[in-house]
């Protein structure tokens, strides 16, 4: 059977991309958020895994507003970036699985999660960002699922459902019949908001209340109402949904290998936590 | 929506969706390059071709990001608009906060003494 191995989780801020094309990684600004990486890629060295399942949320590159899915699953054999609209530099396309892909479709439908399937999907930064944090300078060796949750247009799943479709998914994973050992990589967050007089606030307490249940008490963020959600990490601080998909994913209980927190980057308090099943 | 009113901020809801649907499908057209360069060429003919409101296309005219998010504007679609003029995130912060860019700066960087913190409330190892 297929086995998880952890989760990493990081925020996707698309400066990180422009820093990334233009080698800023020494940059006083910007070296404390890239340091952080190192033992996030020391974990994938050591564990290896053959699959990345990726949660996150789509910035109107995949979705516009005429179809937007609560949560879609990407079920391609191949997945491409595009032009945003900003400036971000396309990465190579990366490899689907599309078994697996199917396998976690058939066994979330099942579970009563009646997903959006996509055998064509443009994967935007809040995918290729995380890639090239993780495996940088290269190819991923790994191949993908994305999976994408509306962070963006309300109504949004709630957090208690998030973490019931993250272990639904995660269900479906370790019943699928592979010797694939599958990482989950979720992305977004933490706390920050673009829009309105609000803009640029940001939530530290809130922030490492959030990552401190991820660990072992997600149950604690599930509590919490969207509208709180917004209030308490912003608009856009919402993708810590996200997150709790992907902590569904594990399952529990986890034990936390490396984080790091850093404000600012962009408008964003950024993030990285990596944890592992016990 | 439930809840009380949050100051300065706006829900992008199904009641904004509908209303900011003509604008937000005019700023996701800009992905493409193309689109970019025709709405620099003739930007009045351009928000027509979509259907604008007056209201939309005088917040356009005027680059005004509040008025863009009072028109239906998402800020993830307005974010391809602002893209056009080179600007990013933290210029439109600036706009919209009414601080120039650098104070919008500084103030995002004077929370980076909780970074240490809320790192070391992780693995105690790393």
């Amino acid at each position: 059977m297929s086995e998880i191995l952890g989760s990493i989780s990081t925020s996707h801020v698309p400066a990180i991309g422009g820093a990334i094309a233009k080698c800023l990684q020494q940059d006083p600004y910007w070296k404390p958020f890239f340091d952080g990486f190192n033992r996030a890629q020391a974990w994938l060295a050591e564990h290896q895994p053959d699959v990345a399942v990726v949660v996150y949320n789509d910035h109107g590159l995949n979705f516009f507003l005429d179809k937007m899915p609560t949560f879609a699953i990407g079920a391609a054999a191949t997945y491409t970036s595009s032009d945003e609209g900003w400036g971000i530099p396309t990465i190579a396309p990366v490899g689907g699985d599309q078994e697996l892909s199917w396998a976690i479709i058939e066994g979330v439908v099942a579970d009563e999660f009646d997903v959006t399937t996509c055998q064509e999907m443009l994967i935007d930064h809040a995918v290729t960002i995380p890639l090239q944090l993780l495996w940088p300078d290269r190819t991923p060796p790994v191949r993908i699922v994305p999976i994408s949750v509306n962070t963006v247009q309300h109504p949004l799943p709630s957090a208690a459902r998030c973490l019931k479709f993250g272990q639904a998914i995660g269900r479906a994973i370790t019943g699928f019949p592979s010797e694939s050992k599958v990482v989950v990589v979720s992305t977004g967050g933490l706390s920050h908001q673009l829009d309105g007089e609000r803009a640029g606030m940001i939530n530290p307490e809130f922030d490492e209340l959030c990552l401190n249940s991820l660990v072992n008490e997600p149950t604690k963020l599930t509590g919490y109402s969207t509208h709180n959600l917004v209030e308490l990490s912003g608009t856009q601080g919402v993708e810590i949904l996200n997150w709790i998909v992907g902590r569904g994913i594990l399952g529990s209980p986890t034990r936390e290998i490396h984080r790091n927190y850093h404000i600012p980057i962009s408008n964003t308090a950024s993030a990285l936590q990596v944890l592992e099943r016990r | 929506m439930s809840g009380t009113p949050i100051p300065g901020t706006y829900l992008f809801d199904g009641r904004m969706a509908r209303k900011g649907y003509a604008l937000n499908k005019m700023c996701y057209s800009f992905n493409d390059a193309k689109n970019r360069q025709e709405f620099r060429v003739d930007e009045d003919a351009y928000c027509d071709r979509f259907g604008l409101s007056e209201e939309q296309k005088l917040a356009i005219k005027n680059r005004s990001v509040l008025a863009l998010l009072a028109a239906g504007g998402n800020v993830y679609y307005l974010a391809k608009f602002a893209g056009i003029f080179g600007l990013n995130v933290q210029d439109i912060g600036a706009q919209q906060t009414g601080l120039s860019v650098q104070e919008f700066k500084a103030r995002l960087a004077s929370y980076a003494k909780f970074n240490a913190a809320v790192t070391a409330g992780g693995p105690s190892h790393v």
